[in-house]
């Protein structure tokens, strides 16, 4: 392989897990953790980075119980990084449920501004009925609804109001309309509980990032739900991401169905994603499939 | 260049699919490795590590390119005898597990089983840890090596090189920064477990303690194998093409 090829091979590739930062969050470091996802973005051959900033990442209120003024600081620098990147970034709107109202208010303000996902994290329980109009407004919009998981939570977490497969399954059942993604089954906790918890709930998506990497958790993944219902992301460690892609093509996907985890689930979820194929690594997409309503970018016939 | 952190056999907390020989031997073919340093896993949890030993000599017996690390443990009596007959069979390290022998960061045991490996001229490889501690099964009560541990090891010893797997950045520094410089001259890790972009711990850690204190390991079965190669290939360009230690010319 050229020096030059993208390490994920060629074709689209969508990380439905990315996070950014911003100056004045609580990361000092923050341009060059945003330089560096970029330029290893670009070494792996990611086409979009769909990402979230929550809150000020601890600095003026929690991270997993951001205040309205962080959630919204959060998602003005997102709205921002996308801005200056529309070639390579997409969005979720954060929201904290606990405030609505704001956060209904929220998710159509960014939706205008171009967010195509709503980001929930851990300020209340996935099954809380506080979630129910928010999933609602999620449902009707075609805005996928990305949320941090702890794969099976057997006690309180620190810092966190952690929600497990089990939690967001009931939510997702409440909800057959919306799209959820199940955050990084590599994320923390015991994946196998999780598979065997959404196993049977068809609109829940099992997001492969994490820094887990453990042997058998992709394939125990596949069987659990299938190709159709994995979707690759990488959240804060694009190298176990990029080592993610490499196992799935030896534990047994068709390319068809690599293609439906590296980008193909994404486009078809991400109704509002809005992308010219040639753009991000600049590897076009197959020209062949039907193109969703709202969106011009082909996906395959089902 | 060849794994120094990789194991046959089963894991007592959870499933791991194949863990044997000859898929190991290929695996290290596919990615393109020369052979491997490979432990028994299931002895980690054994009380006497002796039967374990001898399966792995006889489990490894047909692949010459899988070089056998069994394990020694310095608070079993006539551990001494079980160390020589070990490297007499052909061990090319020997693997130890302080936290699942309840053995403290301050066992003086450690200290002998250290030296005594200087003195055998093999390798003393120690395990930080088998899974992310959000994941323990309820009965693994163990916890991680410690960096105290590791320094209550390495301090002092100018004659066996110890070689510490699967631990993280901030292990590695408190060990790293916490000895003399003779002293981690004889510690060496591997990269299984430190990031990549975007926190780039990786390209870090080689900046400021050089790219000579670290080995090329997978933790194979229970991880990944593809993990190093993805983390060295997205190194950032100053450190492309970076050189590692490779162990099997020690």
């Amino acid at each position: 392989m050229a020096p030059s090829a993208p390490l994920a091979g060629p074709g689209p590739l969508i990380d439905v897990h990315a996070h950014f930062f911003f100056d004045g969050c609580g990361r000092a470091e923050w341009d060059s953790l945003n330089r560096a996802r970029f330029r290893a973005g670009e070494r792996i051959g990611i086409s979009l980075h769909i990402a979230s900033i929550l809150g000020s990442w601890g600095r003026f209120s929690p991270t997993y119980f951001a205040s309205p003024a962080d959630t919204a600081r959060g998602n003005d620098a997102m709205q921002a990084i996308a801005e200056q990147h529309p070639d390579r970034v997409r969005w979720y709107a954060a929201v904290n449920p606990n405030d609505t109202d704001f956060a209904l208010a929220e998710i159509d303000r960014r939706v205008a501004a171009g967010a195509i996902g709503v980001k929930l994290a851990a300020a209340r329980r996935a099954d809380d009925s506080l979630l129910d109009p928010i999933a609602e407004r999620a449902a009707a919009g075609g805005l996928p609804i990305l949320h941090h998981i702890w794969q099976h939570r057997r006690r309180h977490w620190p810092s966190q109001d952690a929600s497990d497969g089990a939690d967001l399954a009931r939510l997702a059942a409440r909800h057959p309309k919306a799209s959820f993604i199940l955050a990084h089954i590599g994320g923390g906790g015991d994946y196998q509980h999780t598979f065997a918890a959404v196993r049977d709930v068809r609109n829940i998506y099992l997001d492969l990032s994490g820094s887990g990497v453990d042997r058998g958790m992709l394939d125990d993944a596949y069987v659990a739900v299938g190709a159709k219902r994995l979707i690759w992301g990488a959240d804060i460690t694009l190298c176990t991401g990029l080592a993610k892609l490499w196992a799935l093509e030896v534990i047994g996907l068709t390319s068809d169905e690599l293609a439906d985890v590296k980008w193909r689930n994404a486009v078809r979820i991400f109704t509002r994603l809005q992308w010219e194929p040639g753009t991000g690594n600049r590897e076009r997409g197959s020209r062949d499939g039907v193109t969703v309503p709202g969106s011009p970018f082909p996906v395959p016939a089902k | 260049m060849i794994d120094a952190n990789a194991y046959i056999g089963g894991y007592p907390f959870r499933h791991i699919p194949h863990p044997e020989p000859g898929i190991l031997a290929r695996v290290l073919e596919r990615e393109g490795l020369d052979g491997a340093w490979v432990g028994h896993l299931p002895s980690a949890f054994y009380r006497d590590p002796a039967p374990g030993n001898d399966e792995l000599f006889t489990a490894l017996a047909p692949h010459p390119q899988l070089r056998a690390a069994p394990c020694i443990r310095p608070d079993w009596p006539d551990w001494e005898r079980a160390l020589a007959s070990a490297v007499d069979r052909g061990a090319r390290a020997i693997r130890a597990y302080p936290p699942q022998w309840g053995l403290g960061a301050d066992d003086p045991g450690m200290r002998s089983l250290c030296g005594a490996c200087g003195d055998a001229e093999v390798p003393l490889v120690l395990t930080a840890r088998f899974e992310d501690l959000r994941q323990r099964h309820w009965l693994d009560q163990a916890g991680d090596l410690s960096a105290a541990a590791v320094r209550g090891i390495a301090r002092g010893n100018r004659a066996t090189r110890i070689l510490v797997c699967s631990a993280g950045r901030g292990t590695i520094e408190e060990v790293h920064w916490g000895l003399t410089p003779a002293e981690r001259e004889m510690v060496f890790w591997d990269i299984s477990w430190i990031w990549g972009p975007p926190e780039d711990e990786l390209a870090l850690l080689l900046r400021t303690m050089g790219s000579e204190r670290f080995v090329y390991g997978t933790a194979w079965p229970l991880r990944l194998a593809q993990t190093p190669r993805a983390n060295l290939a997205l190194l950032p360009d100053d450190l492309s093409g970076v050189t590692l230690t490779d162990p099997s010319r020690w």
